[in-house]
Formats: C-alpha cells, structure tokens, sequence
C-alpha cells in the first residue's frame, strides 16, 4: 500500500496510458479516436513531468541562495512532445474533415458499410 | 565554403527540411519540382562528401552547436549508417525525377507545388532518422516523417477516396507506436539519465544485471518502433497505406521509410541493449524470428489472393520486411551483413516495381488490377519489361540483386544451422513466383491484341536506371556487400573489442 502511494504518479500514467487506449480500440467515432489518442500522449507527458520533480524542488532559475530544482531536461522534451501532439491532433481532425465530405458519416461501422456497398 | 565540409552532416538532412519551408510559398508550377531536384543533386554530393569522410577517418560525430554529447544533440555517421545514406540519397533523387508526371495527373494541379514542400520534409526528416545519435530526437523526426507522410498518403484520395481512410488508420496506429517509444525512452532516461545513445551504452554498463525498469524501457522502445517498421503482425497499417497513397509516394514509402526505420531498430538492439545478453537471446530467439517467419509466409501468401496489384506489392513488403529482420534476429555478423544487403537491394526491387505499377494506374486512370492489365505487355514494351527484370528480381533468380541477398541470407543461416528455416525460405521464395507469375501472365500471355503504345521517357528513364541497376549489381554485386560488410562489422566489432 504504501508502494502505491509513493508512486501514485507512476499509477495515474498507467490509468491514463490504458483509458487513452481503450477509448482509441473499443470508440467508433473518429473524433473519438482522436480525443483517445491525445488522452494517451498526456498520460506520457505526465510520466516524464513526473519524473523531472524533486521533493521541494523549485524551478531551475539561477538565484542568489542556492536552491533544490527540478530537473528541466524532460519539462524541454515534453515540450517537443507537446508540439508533435498537437500537430498529430490537428491533422487527424483535418483528416476527419475530409473523411467527412467524402462519406457523410464519422461512424467506422457506417463507413466500413458503405465500402462493402460499393465493392459490389 | 569551409562549413561545407565542416557541417556537412547537419547539411544534409537540414538543407531538404529549409528547401521544403521555402517552396511552401512557391505557387504550383514546374518550379517547385525544379527546387526539389536541385536540392537532392546537392544531397546526393553531401552524402558522398560524408562516404569519403567516413573512409577517412572511421567515424564522424556531429555535436549540434558544439554542445558536447551527453548534453547536446549529436549526429553520428560511420559505418553503419552511411550505405544506407548513400542509397537513399541516390533513389530519392530518381523517385523525384520521376514522381513529376505521377504528382501531375494524381493530384489536383493547384496542389501540385505544396506537395514538393511535404516531399521534401519526409525525405529530411527520414535522412535525419538515418543519421541521429539521440533516441529523443529519433521520435521527433519519426514524428515529422509520420506527419508528412500521412499528409501525402491522404493526397491518393484525388483517385480514390480510402486514401483518406488509409491515411487516419496510419495516422492513430503511427501515433500509438512513436508514444510507446517516447514511454520506452523516459525509462531509459529515469535510469540513466541520458539520451545520447553512445553515452546510454555506457550508462546501462552500470546495471550489467538488468534491472525491471530497463528491460520495461527497452520493450517499450523495441515495439514502439516494430510498429512503425510494420513487423508483423503490427504491419496493418502498411498495406492500405502503400495501395491508396499516389503511385510516387507509394515508391518512395515501399523502399525507403519502413528501412530507415529497421536501421535504427537494429542499432539499437545491438549497438545500445547488447549487455543484456540473456534478454536480447529471448527477444530475438522468441519474438523477432517466429514473427519473421509468420510474416514471410502470410505476406506471401495474402499477396497471392490479391487483386489490387499495389495491395499485392504491399503485402509482399511485408514478407520482405519478414526476410530482413529474420536476417537481423539471427545475431551474429553474418546475418546482420544479410539484412542490410537486403534493405539495399530490397529499396531497388520494389522501388522500381511500384514505379512501373504507377505508370500503369496514370495511363489507366484507374486502380491496376490483374483484369486490368491484360494485354499491357504489347501496349508497354518498355515500362513491362523493366516490371519482368524487377520482379524476377524479387523471386531471387540468378544475375539479379535479388539473387544475392537471398544467397546471403541462406548462407547466413546456414552457417547457424537453421536447417529448417533455410527449408522454409525456400518454399516461400517459390510461393512469390505464384502471384509474381499471375501478373506476368496478365501481361504477356493473354489473348487480346493490342498495338504498340507511346510511352513517357519521364517515366521510363527512371525505372530502366533502376532495371539496369538490379542487373549490374546482380552481377558485380561487390560495392553493396561492401556498405553491408562495413555496416556489419562497425555494428559489431565495436562490441566485440
């Protein structure tokens, strides 16, 4: 028990990591899938945030009195972490837009329907 | 011009990424293809500048704004890496040769210009995964490279709307993969804390042991990029992608993409994860050789039962990606020379297969199915005759390419005494001639007469440089062994002293 408190970050990434995952397998709705899929990044973006902290550590800024920081390495990595994030959301919504135009629909079943419709 | 030699290796990968930002504002016209080329004439210098460095000096390390390596980003460029360099440099400059005409009537003409920009970003940021040194920047170019090409593959729904399909699916399954690595390399870095893949060799000497978290890591980062490299059975996203995505896209994907990424997926576990031995014998043993083995035989034989050529040519890279890790698991110098014999000589065969499967759907104007073809070897002499050379190539008849890799794969697994796996390759090399011969039946032997059509030397060029290449390295085979052999033996004589 006291394992799980100690490590109680470690345990919400893996919460996160799993749901962000569920949603992306078990969602038929590509918007859906998307939102699943940014869960899942941040759930990564907590693991390293989480990672960085020090028990009383303050950010890394150059002070008179010497001070514990945080390492800043893996705030630097998150923060490309971030920017590729966003960019894979906003082309997957893009493409959702597209897909859209194309079908009429965002349903996977509907979709997959309508393709089996049209092999005929 | 000192910084020409001096920074060549941030050059290389650096010039296409500033060149594609650039034509991003260039309206559509000729011009953009004209940067491209240009611009690839003068990587192609570069990268043999950096042959010549490298058999110079051993090994050149790059360290971004001279910060020193466990702390700044580096670039390292020896053995391992520069044949592949150098084919890349040297196949991206025909496929954008050739991918003019292709880009031209599969794409809408206004688009054409800001296709060159993405064009040109996948290439830097693939040359980028070839080069880097630093696990974390390995998943932001994965990233920009995924990125980009997503975005071309999503063009291909000007002919045919699943490319938009094809595209999300790559998009969601290629975003679970990079995170699963990114997870991997936050592991390696809580234990380490570095990222910088020569300084994590030294690193994990520490925990010579092992340690949960590592293995946790290392399990991670292996999978993550197994997904992006479409190891079977995490291939899924590959053949729909390749099948749907405009014909030039498909060339470049088919022979490059899925490879740089199967170069680092070996360097990685033989370059950084080597001291755990006993972890690696499992991975490579039970995971990585069944699954080769697996992947040979389903590509094979899916690819037989396909109509759709270009789905059929995707499900026979499987099987070929099937054959180089097969080769990469057997863990021993002979086969990792095998498999990079393989990436190399792969990259020409189906390259040049999806070149001419390309020309076929433009003149058609419509997907290249088997029913489709029929007659086409009368109508296009000289684009069928380059697929003939090709595909004999890929079955592995002698004076071809195709032939060698696969005497080096035998010759491999020979001498490990893998028996039945040398029985195995066998019968699937005789199943590719199946769906191998339906096309060539297709092409020449049927009924119906037909005359002699114009053909586009923009087109053909490009894929009789790559016939003629199968050819003459099936026969003076010598400079591939040769980059395989240096790639090999730098992999591992370096562990090995």
């Amino acid at each position: 028990m006291t394992d799980f408190l100690y490590f109680w970050n470690h345990f919400a990434f893996i919460l996160l990591m799993v749901g962000g995952l569920f949603i992306i397998i078990t969602s038929q709705n590509y918007i859906k899938k998307i939102v699943g899929l940014a869960i899942f990044q941040t759930s990564v973006f907590v693991f390293f945030v989480s990672l960085a902290k020090i028990i009383d550590g303050t950010a890394p800024i150059l002070m008179k009195v010497e001070a514990i920081y945080s390492n800043p390495l893996p705030h630097v990595l998150i923060l490309t972490a971030i920017v590729v994030g966003v960019a894979t959301s906003a082309l997957g919504l893009a493409l959702v837009l597209q897909i859209y135009k194309n079908y009429n629909t965002i349903e996977e079943k509907e979709i997959e329907a309508e393709e089996l419709m049209s092999e005929r | 011009m000192n910084f020409l030699i001096d920074d060549a290796p941030a050059l290389v990968v650096i010039l296409p990424l500033i060149v594609s930002a650039i034509i991003a504002f260039i309206p559509s016209s000729r011009w953009p293809w004209i940067i491209s080329m240009i611009t690839l004439i003068g990587h192609l210098f570069i990268s043999f500048e950096l042959l010549f460095m490298v058999k110079k000096t051993g090994v050149i390390l790059y360290e971004f704004g001279n910060w020193q390596p466990p702390w700044g980003i580096a670039f390292k460029i020896d053995g391992v890496n520069i044949g592949l360099q150098i084919i890349f440099s040297i196949f991206v400059l025909i496929t954008t040769f050739y991918s003019r005409k292709i880009f031209l009537s599969e794409i809408h003409p206004d688009d054409t210009g800001k296709t060159y920009s993405l064009w040109l970003l996948a290439i830097g940021s693939l040359n980028g995964i070839i080069l880097t040194n630093d696990i974390f920047n390995l998943f932001v170019f994965l990233e920009i490279s995924a990125l980009s090409s997503i975005s071309l593959i999503a063009l291909g729904a000007g002919m045919n709307r699943r490319a938009l399909l094809a595209a999300f699916n790559y998009l969601i399954i290629g975003a679970i993969g990079a995170t699963f690595y990114v997870i991997g390399v936050g592991f390696a870095y809580s234990m380490t804390g570095t990222l910088n893949m020569s300084d994590l060799v030294v690193q994990l000497s520490q925990y010579s042991s092992g340690q949960l978290a590592i293995f946790a890591g290392m399990s991670f980062m292996l999978i993550g990029l197994m997904v992006k490299s479409a190891v079977f059975p995490l291939h899924l996203w590959l053949p729909a992608a390749y099948s749907y995505a405009p014909s030039a896209v498909s060339t470049l994907f088919a022979a490059l993409a899925t490879k740089a990424i199967l170069y680092f997926f070996v360097r990685l576990i033989y370059e950084v994860f080597r001291i755990y031995d006993h972890y690696l014998v499992i991975f490579l043993d039970y995971v990585l050789m069944p699954l080769a083995i697996t992947a040979i035989f389903v590509g094979t034989v899916i690819a037989i039962y396909q109509e759709d050529i270009k789905k059929l040519l995707a499900f026979s890279s499987i099987a070929q990606i099937g054959y180089i890790t097969l080769a990469f698991s057997l863990n021993e110098q002979s086969g990792i020379t095998a498999g990079f014999i393989h990436i190399f000589n792969h990259a020409l065969i189906k390259g040049g297969l999806f070149m001419a499967i390309g020309y076929f759907a433009i003149v058609s104007q419509d997907r290249v199915t088997l029913s489709s073809i029929s007659g086409y070897g009368q109508k296009y002499p000289i684009t069928s005759f380059a697929l003939l050379i090709c595909g004999v190539s890929l079955i592995g008849i002698p004076l071809t390419n195709g032939f060698v890799s696969k005497l080096y794969l035998f010759q491999a697994l020979y001498f490990n005494q893998m028996f039945i796996t040398i029985a195995l390759v066998a019968i699937s090399s005789a199943l590719s001639v199946i769906y191998f011969w339906k096309i060539i039946e297709r092409l020449w032997f049927s009924t119906t007469t037909v005359k002699v059509a114009p053909e586009d030397p923009a087109i053909y060029i490009p894929l009789w440089i790559i016939a003629i290449s199968i050819i003459v390295f099936g026969i003076f085979s010598a400079p591939i062994i040769e980059l395989a052999t240096m790639a090999s033996s730098d992999l591992f004589g370096a562990i090995s002293n």
